[in-house]
């Protein structure tokens, strides 16, 4: 397969990207806006784009994912796509009635210089945007970024369009959970809810991405973060921003804006960033951790106690998005395990010097690819190997390859279910990503020990 | 149930019409409504699934990370022997290259590709923002192949230039630029090239196979497990045997006026449409071969024999059910008609993203009264119909799947997502067993709508 075409040799490239580690800002943007309810994502650029942002997102949830489009023509990309957009609006609310159409823009509509506001100011003019709803819009041109700044910019539109302070405080608080899965925010929500926090949790994509089987298909489901309570993000007591790169900007612009103060958290997975997640909640909102998060908590360190010598030295190559990558070294480092290859495909200096801070201790060289591929982190893995391997479903290529066991993590994953429903945030999604780990590591164990060293008991 | 009207658009009610309900006019190949959740692509999504399965060319997206990352190795269409394809390959442009222009960097980008994997050739994607700023690929092109020596060939497959259909036309002159170029020395009289078969879960390989012993050359296999050596030297059959609607009908029309090499049009597609292309091939060589109807009536009779007790089990346990059909191109629409009419079954609603008035007026022809007929459909639209019909199998691609899952309603992907060949006589039985298994499995039991019914 790819094995066959990668060359072991490593050589710089700086005019392409073969078999990328990220993908387009605009699919970010359209994930993010799905966490409003009663929200419609617009893609204002040519049909394909969001074609293909609906059919990856459909391989990832199994869901089905709306979004419009301003279906450009060649007319549109000559002349501006104002005419297309406030038809598209018109057209929208007539026949799909959303509280809100989140438009983004495209590398075509970005590049010949359409400005949103103005398209939209245009169709409140016109009358073509009912009293009560909304269009808001986030500027994600896919030549800048990834699809983890267009989440980001996404979410940071929902509080300048939103956001506003009556000047009464509220006693909630703002928590921006990041690019994580549907699963993660249910889970963010739990552990809120069970300390007896008021929160505010935006975007949100439970319930939306992760929809029971009723025999009925509801165009708007009833997950999504209200806009009504995004109005009152403004009067919250503070926000944490779990994440830097995906929810550090809205949670700043809260700040700038209405004057609620942020922290800004890592993604709380594995034992450390979740204890940090927690501790930071009960500072924010004045209460104690109950008993049963600390026997959440007991019962993820009991495994890693149990199981503590499997973990021992084994190598780690991982692929992913920069907020989870921070958060899964830390992880491993912290269960004595060493990642030694990282690669993310989304740009940032801040990024690699946080993970040589995390892998400081890890007594093996560590590559960092900020930006890079999984073109080289193949030939990394090739020239250093790993026993195991963390990131989306095109890891499995290599995992095949080079014969290493491979925990899915990440996005896209279109081959396996369950990131949909089971979390890996908090103690209990600690626990499942410990399961996993384990699971990939002593069934290979079990495959690869001889028949006289063969153990029923682990 | 009736469907709900208040989800079509005024402005669409042209584009759906119920037999039986007054004259057959059915407006399509229009643009989308802007603010559509239309299910329809762009134009370089119809070039890459045309030109992706040629496994030894190296295919290099010149444009942002998007449209590569989208369009890596989803399509499972398999190769006998090189992987180049099943790799992604971009010029991830960035600001600086949007604003300073990208050839300079596609040059780059080539040169290294072809130095370290040595393609048989190389074809370059244009993706909408090279059409905006202008960046002339087709210079780029001339002169890496004339440093490489190999051909490097520009697809116009600008987003916005059109849909799908229009990403075809550009992958057929891409592929028509390679044409005539090869050896043809060697090629029997009974040589043939098949267009329009992307060897889906290994489907070409059935059909050539089906050829072949027919007696039967095949000289390209366009694309599916296509090669670039094959492709130069495909004007030296003497037939071309296209399937799919859009596709690859327009490079059979350019091989045709340069080459002289005529064309039939066939379908692989359920059990009279394969015997019938089968047929229709031997006829057409019946002078040069007098044995040739003989070998092709024994090959489908052996097929048949094989097949018609499998398919009579499905038959006893589908008769009766309903099926809904929304596709890319109308053409495979026509077999899956009579596809489902073999199982007993019923079509009550067909639909395609791309069909043409003639596609329309094909499938009125063939369904029964009261089939809802529908050209570039959304999702509203499509729950509509299938509550109001009260379908048992739904026949579409990724983005209709949970759709019909969410609604309790059997599903089977026709497109780039079939794990089986559908195509042949096996992958009629192969389709019988899969709408089987959607239809009657037990968990429609659970469904709320269907009260128990499966």
């Amino acid at each position: 397969m790819l094995l066959r075409h990668t060359s072991k040799e490593i050589v710089n490239r700086k005019a392409l990207t073969i078999n990328p580690a990220k993908t387009c800002q605009p699919i970010g943007a359209m994930y993010a806006a799905l966490g409003i309810h009663g929200c419609l994502p617009h893609s204002h650029g040519s049909q394909g784009c969001c074609a293909y942002h609906r059919s990856t997102l459909t391989r990832h949830y199994k869901e089905p994912v709306m979004a419009a489009t301003s279906s450009f023509t060649e007319g549109a990309s000559v002349f501006g796509g104002q005419a297309n957009l406030v038809q598209a609006i018109d057209n929208i609310f007539t026949i799909y009635d959303p509280e809100v159409i989140a438009v983004h823009t495209t590398c075509l509509s970005e590049t010949i210089g359409d400005d949103i506001p103005q398209i939209a100011g245009k169709a409140q003019a016109d009358g073509k945007i009912p009293a009560g709803k909304y269009v808001i819009h986030a500027n994600t041109p896919s030549y800048t970024g990834s699809h983890v700044t267009g989440f980001a910019s996404m979410t940071r539109a929902m509080v300048d369009y939103f956001a506003r302070s009556s000047g009464q405080r509220s006693d909630r608080i703002n928590i921006i959970p990041g690019y994580v899965e549907p699963s993660d925010m249910e889970e963010i929500r739990r552990i809120a809810v069970e300390m007896g926090v008021r929160i505010i949790l935006f975007p949100d994509t439970s319930n939306v991405l992760n929809r029971p089987q009723t025999g009925r298909y509801e165009m708007f489901p009833k997950g999504g973060v209200t806009v009504e309570e995004l109005m009152s993000t403004g009067d919250s007591r503070t926000t944490l921003a779990l994440g830097r790169l995906a929810s550090g900007s809205a949670a700043r612009a809260l700040d700038t804006r209405c004057k609620v103060p942020c922290e800004i958290l890592d993604l709380p997975i594995g034992l450390n960033a979740t204890d940090a997640f927690v501790d930071a909640l009960r500072k924010a909102a004045a209460v104690s951790v109950p008993d049963t998060i600390t026997t959440e908590r007991g019962r993820m360190l009991d495994i890693i106690t149990d199981m503590h010598q499997y973990f021992y030295g084994k190598k780690v190559a991982l692929t992913g998005d920069p907020d989870q990558l921070v958060s899964l070294s830390e992880f491993l480092v912290s269960i004595d395990m060493q990642p030694i290859h990282i690669v993310t495909g989304t740009p940032g200096k801040k990024f690699e010097t946080r993970i040589r801070e995390i892998t400081g201790e890890v007594p093996h060289r560590v590559n960092i690819g900020a930006p890079g591929d999984m073109f080289l982190f193949h030939q990394w893995i090739k020239n250093d190997p790993v026993d195991l391997l963390m990131g989306n479903s095109y890891v499995k290529y290599i995992a095949r390859d080079e014969d290493i066991p491979f925990v899915r993590f990440g996005f896209p994953i279109t081959d396996r279910i369950g990131h949909s429903y089971f979390p890996t945030v908090g103690y209990r999604g600690g626990m499942r990503l410990l399961e996993k780990i384990l699971d990939a590591l002593l069934d290979r164990k079990d495959r690869d020990s001889p028949e006289e060293s063969f153990e029923l008991v682990m | 149930m009736s469907t709900d009207v208040s989800v079509i658009h005024t402005e669409r009610k042209d584009q759906i019409h119920r037999k039986g309900e007054g004259d057959f006019d059915l407006s399509c190949n229009r643009d989308s409504l802007a603010g559509a959740v239309s299910q329809r692509a762009c134009v370089f999504c119809g070039s890459r699934v045309v030109l992706y399965p040629i496994a030894d060319a190296l295919h290099l997206v010149h444009g942002p990370i998007g449209c590569a990352a989208y369009t890596w190795d989803i399509r499972g269409a398999l190769s006998s022997g090189p992987e180049l394809h099943r790799m992604s390959f971009s010029t991830d442009l960035q600001e600086r290259d949007v604003i300073f222009g990208g050839e300079e960097k596609l040059h780059k980008a080539l040169d290294e590709l072809i130095d370290r994997h040595a393609p048989k050739a190389a074809f370059v994607y244009s993706t909408c923002i090279v059409g905006i700023i202008g960046d002339d690929i087709e210079t780029v092109c001339a002169s890496v192949a004339e440093k490489k020596g190999i051909p490097v060939v520009p697809v116009q497959s600008e987003g916005f230039k059109g849909n799908k259909r229009a990403g075809y036309h550009a992958a057929c002159k891409a592929m028509f630029r390679l044409m005539g170029t090869g050896d043809t020395s060697g090629i029997p009289i009974l040589g043939i090239n098949i267009l329009g078969d992307f060897n889906l879960a290994g489907e070409m390989w059935i059909i050539k196979d089906y050829f072949r012993r027919m007696g039967i050359e095949t000289v390209a296999c366009i694309t599916g497990d296509g090669r670039v050596d094959d492709l130069r030297r495909a004007h030296g059959a003497s037939l071309n045997v296209v399937q799919c609607s859009g596709a690859t009908m327009d490079l059979a029309d350019m091989m045709k006026k340069s080459f002289g090499v005529p064309h039939l049009r066939v379908s692989y597609f359920g059990v009279e449409d394969m015997a019938e292309s089968l047929y229709s091939v031997a006829h057409f060589f019946q002078d040069k071969d007098p044995g040739i109807m003989d070998r092709t009536r024994a090959l489908v009779k052996e097929e048949l024999s094989r097949l018609y007790p499998v398919l009579q089990e499905f038959r006893k346990a589908l008769t009766g059910k309903k099926a809904a059909i929304y596709v890319g191109g109308a053409f495979k629409a026509f077999s899956l008609v009579r596809a489902f009419r073999l199982l007993g079954m019923q079509v009550v609603l067909v639909g395609s993203q791309t069909g043409t008035d003639e596609d329309y007026r094909e499938l009125y022809e063939i369904t029964d009264e009261g089939t809802i007929i529908v050209d570039d459909s959304n999702p509203l639209e499509l729950t509509s119909f299938l509550k109001e019909k009260d379908v048992d199998v739904f026949v579409g691609g990724v983005k209709e799947r949970p759709i019909a899952y969410k609604l309790g309603v059997g599903f089977c992907d026709h497109n780039h997502e079939r794990k089986e060949p559908l195509e042949g006589f096996i992958g009629m039985a192969n389709f019988a067993r899969e709408v089987h298994s959607s239809v009657k499995s037990p968990v429609w039991r659970f469904v709320p709508r269907r009260n128990g019914r499966v």
